[in-house]
């Protein structure tokens, strides 16, 4: 008998239809596998009665005939998704209790295409970090191990309970969010594929708002055949949500030829970075040998601006998020703190947000604040906004040149230490996303695909970017990437 | 550029976040760390360059100037801290 949960969505989509297991039986496999899976803090809000009620509306509609390719394929959804009736915190204290009237149009649009959702997935709080330990329900560990050494590892963020539980084979795919980095980090340190579409692609109609002009949702994993077929049932144009693109939506699957022969393949200079770990010079370099024994033509190229995209990034994210999160007042959802005698709105609002917010949020929402402040708007929010048009010219400047994708690293390390990080000062931190960073201000889709493993056996990810709307056509090169690494590694079970 | 106490004090009051007195030097310091980092800025010339407003150029969509939901009153209070009679509650705004 095989085991249910190491299925590929593509793989179970075929078993269903050939009538060779039901949506039940694979959702009742995942609701006991998630059970004993608490050890990864990964699911925080379990929805079996949902699960299953969903299953069996989906084996009922694959009997009929004609279900879309989703359909009763058992799937987490990030906790930055607003879910009718199910809680919808993003992972903060301030949105304790929360409880949406509404379903967010990406969740929705899988709960139309039959999926079935298992429940929702830790993250950092509002998706403001890169290791998952700014949550409000602790952090959620990384199946994967160093070795022998029990230490519990980050999977990453902020999409860390989604990477994590897409690894350990708690659901056969999830959704994420991507404003810096947050599905490419993450899906790199658990040895999954997760690809950020073109900002546009899905609606963020109904997502928990960080930095609207960065967000994008997106789908975390198996391989890249399931984040084909995952993409396609997630994006579309909303009414609801005016900078989703009224375009087509391809079938991405079928654009998965492997055929990358004649394909430009830029290779840019400036993510050389000074003291780049060996490992991941050496996995970049053999990523680019497999694509070009591909038949792909590699080419060196410069980003220039490349060094500035961090600074920009910190600038504008919080910037957004302070305006974003400015709704959070204690009025009209979540939390309000208990007033003194005497107190007044103002002192409601501050107390509110100071127990509400977590450390890291209240300093971004803060920075934010001093950026956009009178006297310092030019000098810092619209510089960094005139810094954003140089970064995405350097992208469009490569792309005119005839450069179909470009191939970076996609972190600069493997996972880290849960805890390893605390005395850092921010910016450590926030280097976790150099290499991933740049595509979110440029718009466009990028994805993270596992090519091997660090010599503590640690899985490592290369990131393609790819032309805006191209999303087809960087699936393909990335199902080229990953069909030569042949990554097949799997963290050992000790949960 | 470097924070002090009183501008750290200040943005956290712009920002509606109640920070205590004996908390207010290590936010500064976060701060500085922070905006020492954006300082970097400074070395790209961006003379004539346009801020970006839009990462994609395009027309944003327009729709008929129609009602399209309403009367949901219960719905949009349901998750209220404090709702009474149809209303959000809170403390007294005006003397």
């Amino acid at each position: 008998m095989t085991d249910l949960t190491k299925l590929t969505l593509a793989e179970a989509r075929d078993k269903l239809r050939a009538g060779d297991v039901t949506s039940v039986e694979l959702t009742e496999t995942f609701l006991k596998a998630i059970d004993d899976a608490d050890a990864l803090n990964a699911f925080v809000h379990k929805t079996p009665e949902i699960a299953l009620e969903r299953a069996k509306a989906a084996d009922a509609r694959i009997a009929q005939g004609d279900a879309p390719d989703m359909c009763g394929l058992p799937i987490g959804i990030k906790d930055l998704f607003c879910t009718k009736g199910v809680a919808s915190q993003a992972a903060s204290g301030i949105l304790e209790g929360f409880t949406p009237e509404y379903e967010s149009t990406v969740s929705q649009k899988l709960e139309d295409s039959g999926a079935v959702m298992l429940g929702k997935l830790n993250m950092d709080e509002f998706a403001m970090g890169s290791s998952n330990e700014t949550s409000v329900y602790g952090n959620a560990i990384n199946p994967w191990r160093r070795g022998n050494d029990d230490a519990a590892l980050t999977p990453g963020g902020s999409s860390g309970g989604s990477a994590a539980a897409v690894a350990a084979d708690l659901c056969l795919a999830a959704t994420g969010t991507d404003t810096g980095g947050s599905i490419r980090q993450p899906a790199a340190f658990t040895g999954i594929t997760g690809i950020k579409p073109t900002y546009g692609r899905c609606s963020r109609w109904g997502v928990v708002a960080f930095a609207s002009s960065l967000d994008q949702a997106g789908p975390m994993t198996k391989d890249v055949r399931d984040a084909a077929i995952m993409l396609e049932a997630m994006c579309g144009h909303d009414e609801k949500d005016s900078t989703s693109v009224d375009l087509p939506v391809p079938n991405f699957e079928a654009m998965l030829t492997g055929d990358i022969r004649g394909k430009k393949i830029g290779i840019p200079k400036e993510y050389r970075m000074d003291g780049m770990p060996a490992e991941i010079e050496k996995l970049w370099a053999d990523g680019t040998e497999m694509l070009k024994a591909a038949g792909a033509e590699i080419v060196d190229i410069s980003l220039p601006h490349t060094k500035y995209a961090l600074p920009a990034y910190y600038v504008i994210a919080p910037a957004e998020a302070s305006s974003n999160l400015a709704r959070y007042d204690g009025v009209r959802y979540g939390h309000r703190a208990t007033l003194a005698a005497g107190d007044g709105i103002t002192e409601m609002y501050e107390k509110t947000r100071a127990e509400g917010f977590g450390h890291e949020v209240q300093r971004r929402v803060m920075v934010g604040t001093y950026v956009l402040s009178a006297g310092f708007y030019d000098a810092y929010y619209n510089r960094a906004r005139r810094v954003r048009t140089l970064i995405k010219q350097d992208f469009e400047n490569v792309f005119a040149q005839g450069i179909d994708a470009i191939l970076t690293p996609a972190t600069p390390s493997a996972a880290f230490g849960l805890g390893e990080m605390t005395d850092a000062d921010p910016i450590q931190m926030y280097l976790n996303d150099v290499f991933t960073v740049t595509v979110n201000l440029a718009g466009l889709p990028g994805v993270s695909v596992p090519t091997g493993l660090d010599s503590q056996g640690l899985p490592l990810g290369l990131q393609l970017i790819g032309r805006p709307w191209e999303e087809g056509d960087l699936l393909n090169t990335a199902y080229a990437l990953e069909q030569a690494a042949g990554f097949v590694a799997k963290p050992g079970k000790w949960w | 550029m470097s924070i002090d106490e009183s501008t750290a004090a200040k943005v956290a009051k712009l920002a509606r976040i109640k920070v205590e007195e004996d908390a207010l030097p290590a936010l500064a310091q976060e701060f500085n760390a922070v905006l020492g980092f954006i300082e970097q800025l400074n070395e790209v010339d961006v003379e004539g360059v346009e801020p970006m407003v839009s990462v994609t150029p395009m027309r944003l969509k327009r729709r008929e100037d129609v009602v399209t939901d309403g009367d949901q009153q219960e719905k949009i209070l349901s998750n209220a801290p404090d709702a009474r009679e149809g209303f959000f509650a809170v403390p007294k705004v005006v003397e």
